[in-house]
């Protein structure tokens, strides 16, 4: 075979290939949205779960997913901010530094479910927090925490210097310069990263089932006292998110609609994580043109 | 300023008589005291950040140290304080660990979940493989506009579904699929596989094109013009030069894989045997501990035979990390 027919064959392979890919993923979403938008409706979004007869909503759920994801950013941000920048602007070539980010490369790298297991053992058991919200916000931001900080040190890292030089010539001290000068500038990048985060810890479950629990109590959504044990914002009360509750469904759920639930709990996932990626770009890019002189 | 305030103190001393030492001492200690050798407030506000900074890095690595730490403390306590056999629980293929075999040690043979997380990893990450390098290769090389504008984006978006999501897709589709295609319940490696290399076709994809991108453009430039074809091109500089990228690509995606949890549970039917055919309901190390947690009690043989099924994952996550590491080492240098 000459290689220009080689390279035609090796081409239409190619072509067959990304035609295998488009159909299995558009596939993919074509179904939970045919079969999961048609669920989704005012009562569906608002309703707790039935569970012994149709009609259920998912509306705690939500509302549960949501809280958490509040909660993890509130603990994982700052710290991912604090060690965004020692890591780009302090850190030294020092045999500490290195195993530090070794460590934070490893806890990247752990399997969600690990996570979860650690946080049974020391948020639900060592300190005494039972299956609750805190202990969930808790592992969550453990399982996050990486990420952000990577996200963090990348936006920092990309300032450019001059604008450093700029914040030292005018008599700033290092970390002057920082707070005045850098991180400002790297406002946008970290945004962006931190909604594209907020996507991943949305939608996280094995984290989370034995952390935050499978099971919601009912909560009274007129009882905003957080210290109320009916309150939504309890923070020691027991909480399943969407993804755990499309787990649990269709593992033990009874209901005889679980699987119309599902399909309306999936879709509605997918669209929260598309908002999070489009909030993330128009967000970013908003804000560099606030942030930039053009 | 200096001279007058060594003047002054020189007049001040004069007063009382005192020795020389003295003299010196009183005069450092008046001269550390002056304004410009005073710590200025920015000083102490650099300080002030410089180790808030560090705290939290540090907390971040502590956190890191306190799970390897814990899970291997759990896990190995299967062996030291319940007596278990190492031996027995790499290739024993009976998992009961409330109960003892006939040497009075309690039966832990982890095989099945081993071979389980091994297969379902290993054939996914080959299924996956050659479709994401394609399709990189395709959104780099054959048709980048197509690729930048409408797949690049839609494979990022993919990257985020979360894993339960295609989980349910694989128990309402793939399931009755091959229930329908082949004898049995549908459940098993196969299935698990399915979903799997669904699950981390975004990623691999995704860094795949990285690292093909990363491909520096007079590298193609030279092969074309001498004369190779484009698939040649391909084949010979891109794929070459993008290699250890690739690899990386892949690894990323088998540990995907092999730590993923609630996906393959609800797909792979939980049987912990080994399975005969890969249309059999079998289990992953994931699979199992999800399963089990519940319903053990903290500090007992059964729980912590679990906690040594986790023990090994995250060795086999720590070998992941540090096979991307050396990869990632051998390219710089």
């Amino acid at each position: 075979m000459s290689a220009k027919s080689k390279d035609q064959l090796a081409t239409a392979g190619l072509y067959v290939i990304v035609g295998v890919i488009i159909t299995v993923l558009a596939g993919l979403l074509g179904f939970v949205f045919v079969k999961g938008l048609p669920q989704i409706s005012w009562q569906f979004i608002t309703s707790p779960p039935q569970i012994f007869q149709e009609g259920g909503g998912v509306g705690p759920q939500l509302f549960n997913s949501f809280y958490l994801l509040v909660l993890t950013l509130i603990i994982s941000v700052p710290i991912a901010i604090g060690a965004g920048i020692y890591l780009a602007e302090y850190a030294k070539d020092h045999w500490v530094i290195r195993c530090i980010r070794v460590l934070i490369e490893v806890l990247s790298s752990l399997p969600s479910i690990v996570v979860g297991l650690f946080g049974f053992l020391f948020f639900v058991l060592y300190m005494g927090w039972g299956f609750s919200i805190l202990s969930g916000a808790f592992a969550l931001s453990v399982f996050n925490l990486p990420l952000l900080v990577r996200v963090v040190e990348q936006s920092i890292s990309s300032v450019p210097k001059s604008q450093r030089e700029a914040g030292w010539a005018l008599g700033f001290s290092k970390w002057e310069t920082i707070i005045t000068v850098i991180l400002p500038a790297a406002l946008p990048g970290i945004v962006t990263g931190v909604i594209l985060a907020s996507g991943r810890v949305f939608g996280e479950a094995a984290a989370l089932i034995y952390t935050a629990g499978m099971s919601t109590p009912i909560i009274d959504f007129t009882n905003w006292n957080p210290l109320s044990p009916t309150s939504p914002l309890n923070p020691f009360r027991p909480a399943e998110t969407m993804a755990v509750h499309i787990w649990k469904i269709n593992g033990e759920g009874i209901m005889p609609d679980a699987a119309a639930i599902s399909d309306g709990a999936a879709a509605l996932l997918i669209i929260s994580i598309l908002f999070f990626n489009f909030a993330s770009r128009i967000i970013g890019n908003l804000m560099f043109k606030k942030m930039s002189a053009n | 300023m200096h001279k007058e305030l060594s003047q002054k103190s020189d007049y001040n001393l004069q007063v009382s008589p005192i020795s020389k030492g003295e003299y010196m001492m009183a005069k450092m200690i008046k001269e550390t005291e002056h304004p410009l050798y005073r710590k200025s407030n920015k000083m102490r506000m650099e300080r002030f950040g410089k180790g808030l900074t560090f705290l939290s890095v540090a907390l971040a690595a502590a956190i890191t140290a306190a799970i390897l730490f814990l899970v291997f403390s759990k896990g190995l306590s299967t062996f030291i304080m319940n007596d278990g056999s190492v031996k027995d629980f790499f290739t024993g293929t009976t998992w009961n660990p409330a109960e003892v075999n006939s040497l009075g040690k309690p039966i832990i043979g982890a095989l099945p979940f081993l071979v389980g997380s091994l297969a379902v990893t290993g054939i996914s990450a080959l299924l996956s493989a050659p479709l994401a390098i394609g399709a990189a290769i395709f959104m780099s090389e054959i048709a980048p506009k197509t690729g930048k504008r409408i797949m690049q984006p839609v494979i990022e978006l993919l990257v985020g579904i979360p894993s339960v999501v295609y989980g349910f897709i694989g128990l309402t589709v793939v399931v009755p699929f091959l229930r329908d295609l082949f004898p049995g319940s549908g459940f098993g490696i196969a299935a698990g596989t399915i979903v799997l290399s669904v699950m981390i076709l975004p990623t691999v994809t995704s860094l795949a094109l990285d690292a093909i991108q990363a491909v520096p453009r007079s590298l193609r430039e030279a092969s074309l013009a001498l004369g190779s074809t484009r698939w040649q091109m391909i084949c010979e500089v891109v794929l070459k030069t993008a290699k250890p990228g690739l690899m990386m690509a892949v690894i990323f995606g088998m540990a995907r894989a092999f730590g993923e949890a609630l996906a393959v549970q609800m797909v792979i039917g939980n049987a912990a045997v080994i399975p005969h055919s890969l249309f059999e309901p079998a289990s992953t190390l994931t699979s199992i501990l999800t399963m089990g947690m519940g319903y053990t009690v903290m500090g007992q043989i059964e729980n912590n035979a679990l906690w040594s099924l986790a023990l090994v994952l995250l060795l086999m996550s720590l070998f992941f990390t540090i096979t991307v590491r050396m990869i990632g080492k051998g390219k710089s240098s």
